[in-house]
């Protein structure tokens, strides 16, 4: 568009220019949040034993990747929450896809996943302890307890929604139930699973740090723990600082396939 | 001349929880090769119900439906598009060839030729949001020509249209259908509609609905639907019609 008019160039330039701004603004709050807590913790303002400050915060990271072996807490919460991840979104879809395809089978279930879904997981805790031993695998299923339900229920309540009109499309050219659900229900939910996988990941991620406060001995939810039995909050901080960061990432690759996966029509 | 479809009696009740309701009280209607017959009557007497019947997508509650013979192909045509926004315009065109497995390069080949004969092949690669809406309603009929079906189920197919849209695709449906050498039945509720486009106008009568009269529809020069409204006729066959569906609200 090498002819472009004045007015063009000048829509253009906006919408950069609020790009821009967006940008900018985003770096400057967490610029002026990190300025500010290390004013205050350094003038005495905050306490800063209670509530630590940047430069503590790096420093405890440094220390922490010298002497506690950091990559190894960050690998195993990282590994827990894929785990779960990907067994919630496989196990989600199979168990949609067969509440869509016996419909009987959604109404007996109904109400049992709507209690399920509800329930404060964290109540079941300790019994997933008692019940599965004060290892990995707890904190697998607290992860799964917490992400399987709203994972079936989000996929399933999308394939509900397909279009009446786009099935009776395919039932009047006499498609099987399979074709319907491979030509239609698949394809017509493609960004409704996508964002249940974005819901899913953050999901999976919160049951796992759930379940390292509960039982674990690596991970950062125990740093978490054991920085808050031991009253050293640097530790705590730094690891919430990096759970926040692991979080991002992920998020972050789901929206790359996304990227991918999803045409704009 | 053995007609392409008979029906005999055809009766259709409705179950819900507080009782039955009767749509079809005994429709008898034959369809011959080659016409299009319009079915029209009172909003909510069931015109849709013997189309679904027709085509298997409900089951009749009695009488009897029978084709010429066991192998004949029903293409159904709604009031909406129902085109996949996933899909281009000729991938949509191809769907009914894939779900009855018959996509080959040659029945392909059909497809892209109907699109070019009716004017679609620019857009065949583009998705359906980028067409108007008659344009999307021409592409739903090139699809229901795509299975190369014998018999052609034209529900409401313009209803979702605006007037000036209308009149021109109902145009462009009948050169189509008549070029293409189908039969076909038309379920509609705009009289002229049904009085411009057709050989034959079965008219329903209230729930149950019977068919309450038969018009064939003669003029003296028939030609396209946009003509033969325009002729003495027309409004002969409209005012008769109008008095039979003896609306009263």
């Amino acid at each position: 568009m090498s002819t472009c008019s004045i007015e063009h160039k000048n829509f253009l330039k906006k919408r950069r220019n609020k790009k821009i701004l967006v940008h900018v603004m985003q770096f400057l709050i967490i610029f002026c949040f990190l300025v500010l807590w290390e004013i205050a913790s350094k003038t005495g303002m905050i306490n800063s034993f209670l509530s630590s400050s940047p430069s503590r915060v790096v420093r405890t990271f440094l220390s922490l990747l010298e002497q506690n072996n950091l990559w190894n807490h960050v690998y195993i919460t990282v590994y827990e929450t894929l785990i779960s991840f990907f067994i919630a979104s496989l196990l989600g879809f199979v168990i949609a896809t067969l509440l869509w395809w016996f419909k009987t089978l959604a109404k007996i279930f109904d109400p049992y996943l709507t209690v399920l879904n509800s329930l404060p997981k964290v109540a079941l805790g300790p019994l997933i302890i008692i019940w599965i031993g004060a290892n990995m695998n707890s904190i697998i299923f607290m992860a799964l307890m917490i992400s399987l339900f709203i994972t079936i229920i989000n996929i399933y309540s999308g394939f509900q929604q397909i279009d009446y009109y786009y099935t009776t499309l395919l039932k009047t050219l006499n498609a099987s139930k399979r074709q319907i659900f491979v030509k239609l229900v698949v394809p017509g939910n493609k960004n409704n699973i996508i964002n249940c996988l974005k819901v899913n990941i953050s999901m999976s991620l919160i049951g796992v740090i759930m379940g390292e406060l509960l039982v674990s001995k690596e991970g950062l939810g125990y740093l978490i723990m054991y920085g808050s039995q031991v009253f050293n909050i640097n530790l705590v901080i730094t690891s919430v600082v990096l759970l926040g960061i692991i979080s991002y990432l992920m998020y972050l690759i789901v929206s790359l396939i996304e990227k991918k996966i999803v045409k704009n029509y | 001349m053995k007609p392409l479809l008979s029906i005999r009696k055809l009766k259709k009740n409705y179950q819900d929880l507080d009782g039955e309701v009767e749509a079809l009280g005994g429709i008898d209607l034959d369809v011959y090769e080659g016409e299009i017959l319009s079915i029209v009557g009172p909003s909510g007497c069931g015109k849709t119900s013997l189309l679904s019947i027709l085509s298997n997508l409900e089951n009749k509650s009695d009488g009897n439906v029978k084709f010429q013979n066991e192998t004949i192909k029903i293409g159904y045509m709604l009031q909406k598009d129902a085109l996949f926004p996933w899909r281009t315009i000729l991938e949509n065109c191809l769907l009914g060839l894939e779900i009855q497995h018959s996509l080959t390069e040659e029945s392909k080949k059909r497809v892209i030729e109907l699109l070019k004969t009716y004017g679609l092949s620019e857009f065949m690669d583009k998705y359906p949001s980028s067409l108007s809406g008659g344009m999307r309603q021409r592409v739903a009929l090139i699809r229901t020509l795509a299975i190369d079906p014998d018999i052609l189920f034209l529900d409401e197919p313009f209803s979702a249209l605006d007037y000036i849209t209308r009149i021109y695709l109902s145009e462009d449906v009948y050169n189509i259908i008549k070029k293409e050498g189908k039969t076909a039945i038309l379920v509609t509720h705009d009289l002229a509609e049904s009085i411009s486009l057709s050989d034959r106008v079965a008219v329903l009568s209230k729930r149950p609905a019977v068919v309450k009269k038969i018009y064939n529809i003669e003029m003296k020069n028939k030609s396209t639907p946009m003509e033969n409204r325009k002729t003495k006729e027309f409004n002969e066959y409209y005012d008769k019609i109008w008095r039979d569906l003896d609306v009263h609200l």
